[in-house]
């Protein structure tokens, strides 16, 4: 029997009830929302379960919504099942006032890597991981560069004026 | 047969410099046959990043050939070489790696910043971009293009070499030459 994205979603029912919402499938790929609190219970549920078994994280990353308050970090995860070759995402939202999200390296090796590296750029706080510093980016630099908010280019530069290049 | 070579007349002896020649003596300065050797024999150090270090790798090669210039030996490492050629976008991350080379470079010593990425950031206007070398280390000359074009990148080594034949032996000595490097907070 092939693991259909339905049984998927009817495991999750049966287990979070109405706690996990907006299920949907773009691309033919399921796609649903977590509280954050419930982000590795929902992870472990699915790595443990004998059907699910999506035992291999391939991605993670964060998403900034600067318009919806209180909610405007979106960590992703990217799940695949390796046995039955089925990849689910789901996503979970913390304010970025205090952008506390549990971490998933005690399940997930592969979660280290990226969890520094989503720190890195968004500055979501895993909570639990086990050596939360900049990876990508100068330690030095003091602000989390992917985050919409700042202006795409500073107009107060005048280094690269036009004026600069004799145009 | 006769060799082709004796048809070769436009064969140019460049810079003998000034002095009192006799049969098989020549009297002239010291600094202006320093020099002249050292123009004519600088060792680029290539710190190739990106495109650009493509560009300068056609400048190496048969067609373009760097080595009529004397600068046939390119070496990487910091501590033989006269010349630091920077090509290519330094990322923020990168400067200090830049700026270590540059330290363990003996005097003399000097800086070919090439294309638009090492001069100026160029198009990488970004939080991770070094927007010009020269805000980390000193640089003699500027190259510009994204990415130059071979005879640009000889162009502006004919430059250095211009700077280091009119360079005097006592330079590196001067006040405002320490006042440079006190600028970029080097010794």
């Amino acid at each position: 029997m092939n693991l259909t994205n339905e049984i998927i979603q009817q495991k999750l029912t049966e287990k979070f009830g109405d706690q996990l919402y907006d299920f949907s499938e773009p691309y033919g790929m399921l796609t649903f929302k977590a509280p954050k609190d419930l982000n590795l219970k929902v992870l472990q549920f699915l790595y443990d379960d004998e059907t699910l078994r999506f035992r291999f994280l391939t991605d993670l990353q964060a998403v900034h919504y600067p318009n919806s308050k209180g909610n405007e970090l979106a960590v992703v995860y990217h799940l695949h099942n390796l046995v039955d070759n089925v990849r689910i995402r789901f996503k979970v939202f913390t304010d970025i006032a205090k952008p506390d999200v549990f971490s998933a390296t005690a399940l997930y090796r592969s979660a280290n890597w990226m969890e520094r590296e989503t720190y890195d750029f968004f500055g979501v706080n895993f909570i639990g991981h086990p050596n939360l510093i900049r990876i990508l980016n100068v330690e030095e630099m003091d602000y989390f560069p992917l985050r919409k908010e700042y202006p795409l280019e500073d107009m107060t530069r005048v280094d690269k004026d036009d004026e600069m290049f004799g145009r | 047969m006769a060799r082709p070579v004796q048809y070769n007349t436009t064969v140019k002896f460049e810079g003998i410099p000034e002095g009192y020649m006799g049969e098989g003596f020549m009297a002239t300065n010291l600094e202006k046959v320093v020099s002249m050797a050292r123009k004519n024999s600088l060792w680029p150090l290539p710190f190739a990043t990106s495109c650009c270090g493509i560009e300068f790798m056609a400048t190496m090669a048969s067609h373009y050939d760097i080595a009529r210039f004397g600068a046939e030996r390119v070496g990487f490492s910091p501590r033989q070489c006269d010349l630091l050629m920077v090509i290519g976008t330094i990322a923020k991350k990168m400067a200090p790696v830049l700026r270590q080379v540059y330290l363990q470079m003996a005097e003399p010593r000097w800086v070919l910043a090439v294309g638009a990425c090492a001069s100026s950031g160029g198009i990488f206007d970004t939080y991770s971009v070094l927007q010009g070398v020269d805000q980390v280390i000193p640089v003699d000359v500027y190259v510009p293009g994204c990415p130059p074009r071979p005879e640009a990148i000889l162009d502006g080594f004919m430059k250095i070499q211009e700077l280091v034949n009119a360079e005097g032996l006592r330079r590196r000595h001067s006040d405002r030459y320490k006042e440079l490097l006190a600028g970029y907070g080097i010794q």
